[in-house]
């Protein structure tokens, strides 16, 4: 849809890929609520991991099937690799769900961003990585809110025992704003950033190789566009890398900041 | 017409999120999250509980069956060592009853034949004794017999006495002959 988009406007000039191309057209309005194509790739990929994950897990038995096999190695991933690292036994257990439900929920929307037809990365769009992030920062602060109290969470988090006093004004305010502020949006901004970025450079490579080897006069153009080509699949198996890094590194910083808000020392 | 050019250039800023999409993320996350702690996850933690349960059943009863494997082998020994106590000691005994039996044989053949050998003696003296009694009866009167020849006779040339003994002897034959022929009076000659 992208490439289409942007093929129509690069008929005679150089393609210039850009934020517009993930500023897709509704696909149907609903009482003056436009429907875009993102909204409905994130409903639908809460069908697909539901859908798989539960299809993966319905019949889970001791001896695993093929499926459950499967399942059991991306559950266990999160649960023994993340939660059970980060925050620690027993109190682990309770953040399993949520943590699974991170990383399926953000696997499969990054990998949209690959599979044919789908193309389009959800997480590109800035609205979808904050809401997890604003979800993960009330998590987080619960947690250490319900463990310490407000003020003994407060103090936690902002002051790092053993300072010298006359650091401490300083200090204070500093890691108020680096634990309490900045989190959601360092979240939300990784995601979003790698995901808007890897989406653009595949467009720039796919568009530009196109028009280099069909519009271009320039004498270098047929090189220069079989290179792009190339450059586009190469750049395709890094995103694959990227997509699964992404959303292995959002959960396991959740993880981490609910480890350290209910942990005793900072 | 101005409101839609401002609503455009925020739209081209990727970094101003749209209120709807924030609100469909946080809805769509909270069903899925509902979703997979509701339906998935506990599935999972079943089957993580179920595996450690059967591990650490089997283990134990491994351990148990090891257990009595181990009991049942110790008793198995010490019977085996117990049947080969008996069997030294049953040997042993009859080893013992071996020889007290050929002792006493011994002494049984023995006292046999010394009483075998004492009857026998007895026997030979018995009739030594018979025989010593009518040796002595009959040489006294073969003795007084024959001194009553001499006497009567005079022994003056050895002719005389030489048909003295002769008659003596066929005397002594006849007597013989007679007490042959009327048994029950003496024991036969020596």
């Amino acid at each position: 849809m992208t490439l289409a988009g942007a093929s129509i406007r690069a008929a005679d000039s150089p393609p210039q890929p850009g934020p517009a191309d993930f500023n897709l057209p509704p696909i149907v309005e609903v009482a003056g609520f436009g429907i875009t194509k993102p909204m409905v790739l994130v409903v639908l990929s809460a069908v697909i991991a539901f859908g798989v994950l539960y299809a993966m897990s319905r019949r889970a038995a001791v001896v695993p099937g093929r499926l459950q096999f499967a399942g059991e190695a991306v559950y266990g991933f999160v649960r023994n690799g993340i939660a059970r690292e980060n925050i620690g036994a027993p109190d682990y257990h309770r953040y399993v769900p949520y943590l699974f439900t991170i990383f399926a929920f953000v696997l499969v929307n990054n990998y949209y961003g690959m599979i044919p037809f789908f193309q389009f990365p959800t997480m590109s769009r800035i609205g979808y990585p904050l809401a997890l992030a604003l979800i993960a920062w009330v998590v987080y602060n619960a947690a250490g809110i319900g463990r310490h109290g407000f003020l003994g969470y407060l103090k936690l988090q902002t002051l790092p025992p053993g300072l010298p006093a006359w650091i401490v004004p300083i200090i204070v305010p500093l890691e108020f704003l680096s634990n309490i502020l900045l989190r959601p949006l360092t979240l939300t901004l990784r995601l979003f950033a790698t995901m808007f970025a890897g989406h653009l450079l595949l467009i720039l490579f796919a568009l530009g190789g196109e028009y280099l080897l069909l519009h271009s006069e320039n004498a270098l153009a047929i090189p220069g566009g079989i290179l792009s080509f190339v450059m586009f699949i190469a750049i395709s198996f890094l995103e694959l890398l990227i997509m699964f890094l992404q959303a292995y590194v959002f959960t396991l910083l959740t993880a981490m900041y609910i480890g350290l808000a209910l942990a005793d020392e900072h | 017409m101005s409101t839609d050019v401002v609503r455009a250039a925020e739209d081209l800023n990727p970094l101003i999120p749209h209120v709807s999409e924030i609100i469909i993320g946080l809805v769509v996350f909270g069903i899925l999250f509902f979703l997979i702690a509701k339906f998935v996850a506990p599935n999972f933690e079943k089957a993580y509980a179920d595996r450690t349960k059967a591990i650490e059943g089997g283990i134990s009863a491994a351990e148990t069956k090891q257990a009595e494997a181990d009991a049942r082998l110790a008793e198995l020994e010490k019977q085996l060592a117990d049947a080969r106590h008996e069997a030294a000691r049953i040997r042993e005994e009859a080893r013992e009853q071996g020889a007290q039996i050929v002792a006493e044989m011994r002494e049984q053949a023995n006292r046999e034949a010394e009483r075998i050998k004492d009857n026998g003696k007895a026997t030979i003296e018995a009739e030594r004794q018979q025989a010593v009694t009518s040796l002595r009866a009959e040489v006294g009167t073969l003795a007084t017999a024959l001194a009553g020849r001499i006497v009567g006779e005079a022994l003056e040339d050895d002719e005389r006495a030489n048909r003295v003994v002769d008659r003596f002897l066929a005397d002594l034959e006849d007597l013989e002959a007679s007490r042959q022929a009327a048994p029950g009076t003496g024991g036969g000659a020596v």
